[in-house]
């Protein structure tokens, strides 16, 4: 890869040794990529950086004592703590039966499991608010299952789990269809019971993926917003999440205290996810 | 999948266990889920359903959904495979701060997507009230929505691009050089080419993000009925003025969007294995 990269850039790919060439591509070698590059940033910046700097700004303007006044309003406060604490539920729930799927997927083969496999995805391509308001018809007042979850915190949990479900099941499967099977088939024929094969030999090779699936699935889980608006019903301090919080905010003008919340859900997620790159690193350097 | 043999295969009874608990999760919480919002659709018939979905106010959605959504779709492209070729073939101080930004939108919660841009381009900011003076205006008005759409779409095109011209290395595109070709024809006669089912694959996966995003798009739009109302915004505001049919009609035509998408990513998926 290195080495790739090397040569490309020592014969400059904006100089190739040709024949008569038109004088306009006879650029500096790099001149081109240095212009990509800073279309590139330019773009990145007015629609990523600039805005995303603009909400750590704006958190951080009136000093820290007004953004530590903003987090711990009660219903800011409130929104904060139920969103983690539900993320943090809703993915183990995820880590247990995002591998049980994909374990089913790939070990197991019965009809229809081409079909399943395909819909598993379907929570990444579905719309958020259509999730919502699909989940809010099936659980809710007038559930035909008459199991009614509206306006509850579970029922913010199950659209939580809904929107997040692929995650943990598409890290795992690819690891899960390339583990070897012989190691398997030794340990067995050594006598290792199916417990232990699988606490010994399956679980150590398939940890950094169920790792990586719940971490990816926990900040989806604390930034989502469409999927609980219909279901929760919005109600602060009992199911209003961050987002929702976040929303009612702007919606009056609030932009400060907004800006403050999101800034909290921003240091969660970033923390969350430098946390995964490092322990990513140190299993890789162990293994 | 071959059965797994009977000496190194958990119990048959574990095995049904397992099989058991994920189909009956999955039943829970995404088969029943689809089942009934088409029914719930066409229960009396596929008349109402497009009934519904020709009102003005539908139509408008719809019109107002796919502009945005076909710019997003386009600037993100554009964007997309000059960043991933950026990436791959070349070497430049700051690339594996590049390599992480490009993620950073998958982390950001929609809202907080839509805040930042009203930050910066809202009436109240200096740049936003500068731009407004000059007669250009962003929030509340299409550009801010497409702008939004861009950022939580960002990462999938460069994501799907980059993998594949990794794997196919750059000895064709030099051989091409070498033999006299210029810059662009190389890009549309060899990396193009090289490309077009990751692209493809990535092109379908931004534009049905596109169609479907509704937080980011519900703060920059201000909401307006008739005219910043993308589908999905039309599907929250008809389910909260208790006009259900009207919802369940768009929603529907966005799963149906949505399950078009995911079939044909499958496909794209298989074709480029």
């Amino acid at each position: 890869m290195t080495s790739k990269i090397l040569e490309t850039d020592s014969t400059g790919l904006g100089t190739p040794p040709g024949p008569v060439r038109p004088v306009a591509r006879r650029r500096p070698p790099g001149a081109p990529t240095a212009l990509g590059l800073g279309s590139a940033m330019i773009f990145l910046s007015l629609i990523v950086l600039i805005p995303l700097a603009a909400v750590l700004w704006k958190s951080a303007e009136h000093g820290p004592g007004f953004f530590w006044k903003s987090v711990t309003t009660p219903d800011a406060w409130a929104a904060l703590k139920l969103t983690v604490v539900a993320s943090i539920i809703v993915a183990l729930i995820n880590l247990v039966m995002g591998t049980l799927i994909a374990w089913v997927l790939v070990r197991d083969s019965f009809p229809g499991k081409a079909v399943l496999d395909t819909l598993i995805d379907l929570p990444f391509a579905l719309p958020t608010i259509v999730a919502g308001l699909v989940l809010l018809e099936l659980y809710g007042a007038d559930s035909p299952l008459g199991i009614n979850l509206a306006y509850t915190r579970v029922g913010v949990a199950v659209a939580l789990l809904f929107v997040t479900l692929p995650f943990v099941v598409r890290t795992v499967q690819p690891v899960l269809l390339e583990l070897d099977r012989d190691m398997e088939q030794a340990a067995a024929s050594l006598g290792a019971g199916n417990w232990t094969i699988f606490r010994r030999i399956i679980l150590p090779n398939l940890l950094p993926a169920m790792v990586s699936g719940t971490a990816l699935a926990f900040t989806r889980s604390i930034a989502e917003f469409g999927s609980t608006v219909l279901i929760s019903g919005n109600l602060p301090f009992k199911t209003q999440v961050a987002a929702v919080q976040i929303f009612g905010q702007i919606e009056n003008d609030n932009t400060a205290s907004a800006a403050a919340v999101s800034t909290a859900l921003l240091v969660v997620a970033f923390v969350v996810l430098v946390t995964l790159d490092l322990v990513q690193r140190w299993g890789s350097r162990r293994g | 999948m071959a059965e797994r043999s009977g000496v190194t295969g958990p119990s048959v009874v574990s095995k049904y266990v397992l099989r058991v608990v994920v189909l009956a999760y999955l039943l829970f919480l995404l088969v029943l889920p689809v089942v009934l919002i088409g029914w719930k659709t066409f229960q009396h018939g596929l008349g109402p359903f497009f009934d519904a979905l020709t009102t003005h106010e539908a139509l408008h959605a719809f019109q107002v959904t796919f502009i945005v959504a076909l710019w997003a779709v386009a600037l993100n492209t554009v964007f997309g495979v000059g960043t991933a070729i950026l990436l791959v073939r070349h070497r430049f101080p700051g690339k594996r701060i590049l390599n992480a930004v490009i993620d950073l939108p998958l982390a950001v919660s929609p809202v907080v997507v839509g805040l930042a841009l009203i930050l910066v381009y809202g009436r109240f900011s200096s740049f936003g009230g500068w731009l407004e003076d000059h007669g250009i205006k962003i929030i509340f008005s299409t550009p801010g929505m497409v702008l939004a759409t861009v950022f939580v779409a960002l990462p999938l095109v460069v994501r799907a691009v980059v993998p594949v011209l990794e794997e196919m290395g750059d000895e064709q595109e030099q051989a091409a050089q070498t033999l006299g070709a210029g810059r662009w024809q190389t890009f549309r006669r060899i990396t193009v080419p090289g490309i077009r089912s990751a692209l493809a694959y990535g092109i379908v996966l931004c534009l049905a993000r596109a169609l479907g995003e509704y937080g980011a798009v519900a703060v920059v739009s201000g909401r307006l009925v008739g005219q910043t109302q993308t589908l999905t915004l039309y599907v929250e505001e008809r389910f909260q003025n208790f006009e259900q049919p009207a919802a369940f009609a768009a929603a529907t035509a966005l799963a149906l969007i949505a399950i078009v998408s995911l079939l044909v990513i499958k496909l794209l998926q298989r074709k480029a294995d």
